[in-house]
């Protein structure tokens, strides 16, 4: 089970017709309050989604249930395991389900402090997942881990610093190379830019966008900032009071949204 | 001679019985923390409860009981604990290592090679080898349920990245039947190898923390490592001014205040068990002088 995970991407070109994620009829209920209301959508291998809604929209409980961290209340999340075979996420038992958080899917939270172990070296935070699957070779994980904090442009020489003495920006980017370290196919980001400044912003943008087209990334990406959407994802999701009201591709959705409430979400950006 | 107004060896016999049954899963499942309902004893928490718990549990009238504190027969914890089963079990009791059915030791493994039949009872601090790294309890239960082990070698990468080898010295953790890792109680790593494949049965008690845990007879305990940074005990690089001997852990003791020293060894049965053989150190005085 816990064998060493292959790191080649080669084995997701062939199955890119066939969905790698799908949600049915996904309801979660809190009490009296519906959070979420029957939302239902495929995801392609390589496929950028956005998820978008103002606060209380029922995003982040979809995430939640999306990534198996939360179970529906009704509905179910399949997810095509890498042998090509489609399994309901419910139906895994718990050790799959954390060998599938920890090496085939990535989640990026929104604080770095939720997503990284503060008072460990950077290089042991991206390590760790490595040590996780097996590895056992001292200069090997060091090796892959400051290879990938140099994909994420940070200085090597900062490898032995613990993230909390990095800035915001760099936290965020020490985040996705820990998720990204061992391949995975699907990532989970939850407004991975919130609490940055604009400047810091466009940067994490831009590498995200790139390290997504380069490995071949799904990704599912919660956020309120449409600018985020329109940049990174390829597909958009509207939602409001827990249900999706819109979906499309983002060019689309953007430029010409059907909805009332999607024409206001667009005309409520300030003109840059 | 048991004081009239204790039952034998201090705690009553159905709080045995709860420990037994405890120590009785905790050796099926070796290196599982099994808990149980650890009892106030009349010693603060830090003085070794879990152990004397455990040796209280499994001592007959006619065991011999060996007690070791940082392998002194000597020092007041060891003393007290041994003046307690004298008075409270009235069972005998020895300072010698292989005379003794049962050893309580606090944080070090006898140099002498332990036989069967004999049981080493260890006084635990902090039984979770994850604490540091996990705080929540939860959560490293789960992680030990499932075997997710990557953490421990986060603490261990840590340790090679900041000192250029893995300086963890004492508490160094282990993996014992190819399954559970389990930390040794705060025994030097020297210890470790000691504990594999060990022909006496280990039992691990931890009075504040509730927990059991055990080693059975002939157990493989693997301490973990890197491929490219393997185990490797430690030991100060100097023969005991006593006995002279080269194997044995040591105790460096100040003896003035102008940096002088010396090392002794920290198990004083061994040490004085070598002295009578007539094996001699720098500092030694001749035997003869000593009795006196």
């Amino acid at each position: 089970m816990l064998d060493r995970v292959s790191v080649s991407h080669d084995d997701k070109v062939a199955a890119t017709d066939q969905p790698l994620l799908i949600a049915d009829g996904l309801s979660k209920r809190y009490g009296r309050i519906d959070a979420c209301r029957g939302v239902s959508f495929e995801l392609y291998p390589g496929e950028v989604l956005a998820i978008v809604g103002e606060s209380g929209s029922g995003k982040s409980t979809l995430l939640q249930m999306l990534s198996a961290q939360l179970a529906p209340s009704a509905g179910r999340v399949s997810y095509r395991m890498r042998d090509g075979v489609l399994r309901d996420l419910a139906a895994l038992g718990e050790a799959e389900r954390r060998l599938l958080l920890r090496t085939d899917w990535g989640f990026v939270h929104q604080d770095p402090a939720q997503g990284l172990r503060m008072a460990v070296s950077a290089g042991a935070n991206v390590g760790e997942r490595l040590m996780a699957i097996g590895w056992n070779h001292y200069g090997r994980i060091r090796d892959t881990a400051s290879d990938w904090l140099q994909r994420v442009e940070i200085d090597t020489s900062r490898i032995d610093d613990a993230p909390r003495t990095y800035s915001g920006g760099m936290r965020q980017r020490l985040q996705i190379a820990r998720n990204l370290v061992t391949g995975p196919r699907l990532v989970f980001m939850d407004e991975p830019t919130g609490g940055l400044d604009v400047s810091v912003q466009a940067r994490l943008l831009d590498l995200v966008r790139s390290l997504v087209t380069e490995l071949g990334l799904a990704a599912i990406v919660v956020t309120h900032d449409l600018a985020v959407a329109r940049l990174l994802s390829h597909r958009i999701l509207v939602m409001k009071s827990g249900r999706v009201i819109e979906t499309g591709l983002t060019d689309q959705v953007l430029d010409d949204p059907r909805e009332p409430y999607t024409q206001l979400l667009v005309s409520s950006i300030l003109p840059a | 001679m048991i004081e009239a107004s204790y039952n034998f060896a201090y705690l009553d016999e159905q709080t045995k019985r709860m420990i037994r049954r405890a120590i009785l899963k905790a050796i099926a499942i070796p290196g599982y923390q099994v808990p149980f309902a650890s009892r106030e004893m009349p010693m603060p928490y830090g003085w070794g409860t879990g152990g004397v718990q455990v040796t209280a549990s499994i001592l007959g009238p006619d065991d011999t009981l060996k007690v070791i504190d940082q392998g002194s027969d000597d020092t007041t914890n060891a003393i007290s604990i041994r003046k307690f089963f004298a008075k409270t079990a009235g069972v005998a009791t020895t300072t010698s290592t292989p005379a003794a059915s049962v050893i309580q030791t606090r944080h070090r493994i006898p140099e002498t090679t332990l036989h069967e039949g004999q049981v080493l009872v260890y006084q635990v601090p902090i039984p979770e080898p994850l604490r540091f790294l996990e705080p929540r309890e939860t959560e490293t239960r789960r992680m030990h349920a499932l075997a997710e082990y990557g953490l421990m070698h986060v603490k261990l990468y840590e340790d090679i990245a900041k000192f250029g080898h893995i300086a963890t010295s004492y508490a160094y953790p282990v993996k014992v039947a190819g399954r559970y890792v389990m930390d040794p109680s705060p025994t030097p790593k020297f210890d470790n190898p000691k504990m594999n494949d060990c022909a006496a049965l280990q039992l691990f008690g931890a009075g504040r923390e509730k927990r059991i845990y055990a080693i059975p007879p002939y157990t493989q305990v693997v301490s973990l490592d890197f491929e490219d940074h393997p185990f490797t005990r430690y030991r100060q690089n100097a023969p005991c001014a006593l006995c002279g001997a080269e194997d044995s852990y040591l105790d460096e003791i100040v003896t003035d205040d102008r940096g002088g020293r010396m090392f002794v060894c920290s198990d004083t049965d061994y040490c004085e068990g070598r002295r009578a053989q007539g094996h001699t150190g720098t500092e030694s005085a001749p035997m003869e002088a000593a009795d006196a």
